[in-house]
């Protein structure tokens, strides 16, 4: 601690270098803040998909299934519920914001427990209103939908048997979720599958996916192959999965989330690391008659190797913690300009953790040379100035 | 005060020193036998032209570096055969340097400069300011503590180190051409101070210069040509 305004002041003697410094490594750690927020969103399903499998079309999760299969993967041993959905891609009033919204079966909320947060007389009456719906909280605000309130969601790949594109509903439910990495789902959409289904001019008695509820989530992988081995050589074939490598299949109809989240953190870490060894690099090279007066003085060569690598952690640790922060602040503003498209979370320990030690590890190795140069130089010829 | 063995008086015992630098496949001798004695509370100049020695002489004494041959006995201490981390403890413990080009942290106050060395202590923070600013005020700058090097003059910048290389209450102070960058006055102010600092605190000075006028201050003086000592050290006039 003795040597910590030692390190302050040298890590502040060019002020200006060390502020754009800062303000990169501020600028890689909102980024990647911001990014994590996006890989958990995409990977939330994994703590909550234990016992819950989802049955789609093997070709393409955009291929519907016959509901004729419902009763043959109710009589699957394991299988405890089974519900459905299919994607509406309906829109209100214009194309965006966009939000999600499906046709779902009668049970469909109660199959996902701790989910849906919907109060017993909303639950009721979506049950009993044939062109009832039920929306997310976040949704219900931003468009200023009230109970009781009839909305017309216009269809984008579903027109209705009479030739018309407007689908009308009531609202008879608002939910919300009590847990924070599944605020997403606040912005949802969903009513019944029975009346888009008798409405609907494109398909009949088809489904987009099952929901299946597994009585033990140890025999997943056995009712997964009994499911799927029902339709086998048929013209619908299906592919039993996790919900969460589910979700990553709907994900990936825009790219591989987890690969491009990736990739751009690497690019970035790998620019700073370039950026900020070469700051690093350039403010010791100008302090090596300074380091030699203090090793004059006594300073052993162990004490200004970790001298230098302290300035070089510090300054990471000081950008990237201020970087973390913004992220966290802007979530928020992020959430509301994203109009529903996406929910990020807020930023968890896990991401702290993880963000903190690619702070200390990228300030090692930005320091890593620098800091040999210094401990190795020869007193008498730096002071020399050779 | 840090306490030093001393055989009879004598503090520094330098016997059949040798210095040579290889540079790429060529040898440079820089010095050679030199024999040379300082006693303990000396005031002692080092003369000689340029490329005479001067320096790496008083780089050996000071355990910035090691000779090719000989030994120099310090305090009863062989430096010459002490290894970098010990002989960065025996600098810690018993050297004070002074350069002509001040060398003081330019992002440090002149306080904190002097605390430097105190860091390599066990001394609390308390007590290392305590000290620094005596010994601030022994050199006349109690009221500049708080500024930075680059917001005083040569002289007093050149004062500061003399502080920061007492501050540490060593037994030798090797001074490299302490006025070489410095004007008359401020030249005569830092060797009045490293002449109180020897008289009255009783410390052992051995100071490389080429100014007769600075090596007046000293008590005595030996004059290095080519590497080697020439003649006997010559004591000065009583001042």
């Amino acid at each position: 601690m003795k040597y910590l305004s030692l390190v302050w002041a040298a890590l502040w003697r060019r002020k200006t270098r060390t502020a754009f410094t800062l303000f990169s490594v501020l600028a890689a750690f909102l980024l990647f803040g911001m990014l994590d927020a996006v890989r958990t969103v995409f990977n939330a399903g994994d703590q909550l998909s234990s016992g819950r499998m989802i049955v789609s079309s093997k070709l393409s999760i955009t291929q519907a299934l016959p509901i004729s299969l419902l009763n043959s993967i109710q009589r699957v041993p394991g299988v405890k519920q089974v519900g459905w959905a299919n994607w509406f891609g309906g829109y209100y009033q214009h194309p965006t914001p966009f939000f999600p919204n499906f046709a779902v079966s009668s049970n469909y909320l109660g199959l996902f427990r701790n989910r849906y947060e919907l109060p017993p007389a909303q639950t009721k009456a979506f049950a009993d209103t044939r062109d009832g719906a039920v929306v997310g909280a976040a949704l219900a605000r931003q468009f200023h939908w009230t109970l009781g309130q009839r909305v017309p969601l216009i269809a984008g790949i579903f027109p209705r048997t009479d030739g018309g594109n407007d689908w009308n509903f009531q609202i008879v439910g608002i939910f919300t979720t009590k847990n924070p990495k599944l605020k997403a789902v606040e912005q949802q959409f969903l009513f019944h599958w029975k009346y888009f289904d008798e409405g609907n001019a494109y398909m009949k008695n088809m489904v987009g996916w099952y929901v299946v509820n597994l009585d033990d989530p140890a025999h997943a992988n056995r009712v997964a192959q009994a499911i799927d081995a029902l339709s086998q050589n048929s013209d619908h074939e299906t592919k039993t999965q996790t919900e969460q490598a589910f979700q990553a299949s709907f994900a990936k109809q825009i790219g591989d989330i987890g690969l491009i989240v990736g990739g751009i953190m690497a690019a970035v870490f790998f620019t700073l690391l370039l950026l900020t060894g070469n700051t690093m690099a350039q403010a010791v090279r100008e302090r090596i008659p300074e380091l030699a007066v203090m090793k004059t003085l006594g300073f052993q060569d162990g004490t200004v190797l970790a001298l230098v690598l302290a300035e070089s952690v510090l300054l990471i640790v000081l950008g990237g913690v201020l970087g973390m922060v913004l992220a966290t602040l802007l979530l928020p503003a992020v959430n509301s300009a994203a109009g529903g498209a996406i929910t990020l979370p807020p930023l968890g320990w896990h991401s702290w953790l993880l963000g903190l030690g690619l702070m200390v590890l990228i300030g090692l190795l930005v320091g890593a040379l620098p800091a040999l140069r210094g401990m190795r130089l020869n007193i008498v010829d730096a002071l020399a100035g050779r | 005060m840090n306490t030093t063995n001393t055989t009879n008086g004598t503090l520094i015992e330098i016997r059949d020193l040798a210095k040579t630098y290889t540079r790429g496949k060529q040898h440079v001798p820089v010095l050679q036998g030199v024999n040379l004695d300082v006693a303990a509370g000396d005031f002692f100049a080092l003369m000689g032209p340029s490329g005479s020695g001067k320096t790496t002489l008083l780089n050996l004494i000071g355990g910035l570096d090691t000779p090719s041959a000989g030994s120099i006995v310090i305090g009863g201490q062989r430096v010459d055969r002490l290894g970098g981390a010990a002989l960065a403890r025996w600098r810690a413990a018993h050297v004070g340097f002074v350069f002509q080009f001040y060398n003081l942290l330019p992002m440090l106050s002149a306080q904190k400069n002097v605390e430097l060395p105190l860091l390599l202590t066990k001394l609390s923070a308390g007590e290392r300011r305590k000290r620094a600013a005596i010994a601030l005020q022994l050199v006349g700058l109690a009221d500049r503590a708080s500024h930075k090097p680059s917001e005083l003059s040569g002289g007093q910048q050149q004062r500061v180190a003399i502080a920061r290389a007492f501050v540490t209450d060593p037994t030798l102070l090797v001074c490299d051409e302490p006025t070489g960058d410095l004007d008359r006055a401020s030249a005569e102010e830092v060797l009045t101070l490293l002449q109180r600092l020897n008289r009255e605190h009783g410390k052992t000075i051995v100071m490389v210069t080429h100014d007769p006028r600075a090596a007046e201050h000293a008590t005595h003086t030996v004059h290095l040509d080519k590497g080697e000592l020439v003649g006997a050290a010559r004591a000065a006039r009583p001042a």
